[in-house]
């Protein structure tokens, strides 16, 4: 399940989170977010137990979104304790995605 | 799995070819690739394909292309081809999640957007430097930024920023244009836009940010900085053949075709990879992509 990060939420789903949190942030207007949307989806299905997978609109939330310094998206930025492990800026294929997380996770 | 016609790419070019296959009935698998949907999806409003006169949007463009080829039962996946192997029949077609047999294959690759190539540039992608003004432009409320390029796409992208930026400067190697004379009036005519001619960009200057551009004259050779918060590129377009050297007949970067047809018997290609001509639009692309099942068709109900 993904969850849908706002101003009300971020703590507990962020950053009191025991599991590391990637951020999918993606905005209506960004083609590449839409298609991001059902690779994302599917690769929650992989993760599930070792990350959180959530969802945060960088067009309602900009205050979130600056405080990770987000210039472009599709961006993912993987959290531990509300703090960034990494990121992958730009549409990525799902294996790649996946490898590129793989790799962050890792380094934890 | 064993298809009739496996389709390696997601654009106009891809998708079209996939509704007609799919529409005659042909068991059909579009791989999507590195971009779903291809670069229309980078665009904003797309004004000149035919049917909407109020214009659409890019992305919504090809999510509705997406589902027509859908609604004939074309599968589509989102994966990326790693290699071909064209020597066998059925041909194979690897991604990374498996192989895919194919009776025929249609080649709709396209071409991704071309960078300037600098270290500094890659290094602040996604921090001030973008391919996407669409995806990207929404950052840049009330901030000064640079599109770099002399085509339509520059032009549309450079007035497209200006409902974000404070001011867009446009910045090209050269002083003649490439731009059709509407894009191009169109800009001239907007306040917020700025010309910087026959200037060159050397590096892209910033630690965690852009902060500004290392800027050459290309007549006299000198080196000036340019501040600036962003760096949009709209330098055109480089075909995704590579999976193809020495697999088709290629000339430069682009596969060669006869009415879609490549050097190899039953596999076609259409859109930007054999777009020697370089139209580079939609229409043609998706009219290439007709072209190219209607040749596929024909090869697989007469065989060689």
């Amino acid at each position: 399940m993904i969850t849908h990060i706002t101003k009300e939420n971020y703590k507990s789903v962020v950053v009191e989170s025991k599991l590391p949190v990637l951020i999918d942030f993606w905005a209506p207007w960004c083609g590449p977010c839409q298609m991001m949307g059902p690779v994302f989806e599917e690769l929650s299905k992989e993760f599930d137990g070792k990350i959180v997978f959530a969802k945060l609109n960088t067009e309602d939330h900009p205050e979130l979104t600056n405080g990770f310094g987000i210039q472009g998206i599709p961006c993912l930025i993987l959290t531990k304790d509300g703090k960034e492990v990494g990121r992958a800026v730009g549409f990525l294929p799902k294996e790649l995605l996946k490898q590129k997380i793989e790799e962050i996770y890792s380094s934890i | 799995m064993e298809y009739d016609v496996i389709i390696i790419g997601s654009g106009p070019a891809g998708l079209t070819a996939g509704i007609y296959s799919a529409r005659a009935d042909l068991k059909v698998l579009i791989l999507e690739g590195e971009q779903p949907g291809g670069q229309l999806t980078t665009t904003t409003e797309v004004e000149n394909f035919p049917g909407f006169p109020e214009g659409i949007m890019g992305p919504e463009l090809m999510n509705r292309m997406r589902t027509q080829a859908q609604k004939f039962k074309a599968e589509t996946k989102f994966e990326l081809v790693t290699s071909v192997d064209f020597s066998k029949k059925p041909f194979e077609i690897i991604t990374s999640a498996g192989v895919y047999l194919g009776n025929s294959v249609i080649v709709a690759t396209g071409s991704r957007a071309r960078y300037l190539g600098l270290e500094s540039e890659s290094r602040l992608k996604g921090r001030g430097v973008s391919a996407c003004a669409t995806c990207d432009g929404f950052f840049f409320k009330g901030k000064e930024i640079v599109v770099v390029g002399g085509g339509d796409s520059a032009m549309e992208e450079a007035n497209f920023l200006t409902k974000f930026a404070s001011k867009v400067t446009v910045i090209h190697h050269s002083e003649n244009f490439r731009a059709s004379a509407i894009m191009l009036d169109r800009c001239k005519a907007n306040a917020k836009i700025d010309f910087l001619m026959n200037k060159e960009i050397v590096e892209v200057l910033g630690e965690n940010s852009v902060t500004g551009l290392k800027l050459k004259d290309s007549k006299s050779g000198e080196i000036e900085e340019f501040k600036t918060e962003g760096l949009f590129l709209a330098i055109g377009h480089i075909p995704n053949t590579e999976l193809f050297k020495d697999k088709l007949e290629m000339e430069k970067e682009y596969i060669v075709t006869n009415d879609t047809k490549t050097s190899v018997e039953g596999v076609f290609a259409c859109g930007d990879v054999q777009d020697r001509k370089r139209y580079w639009q939609a229409i043609t692309s998706a009219g290439s992509g007709c072209i190219a099942s209607l040749e596929a068709q024909k090869y697989l109900s007469h065989g060689n």
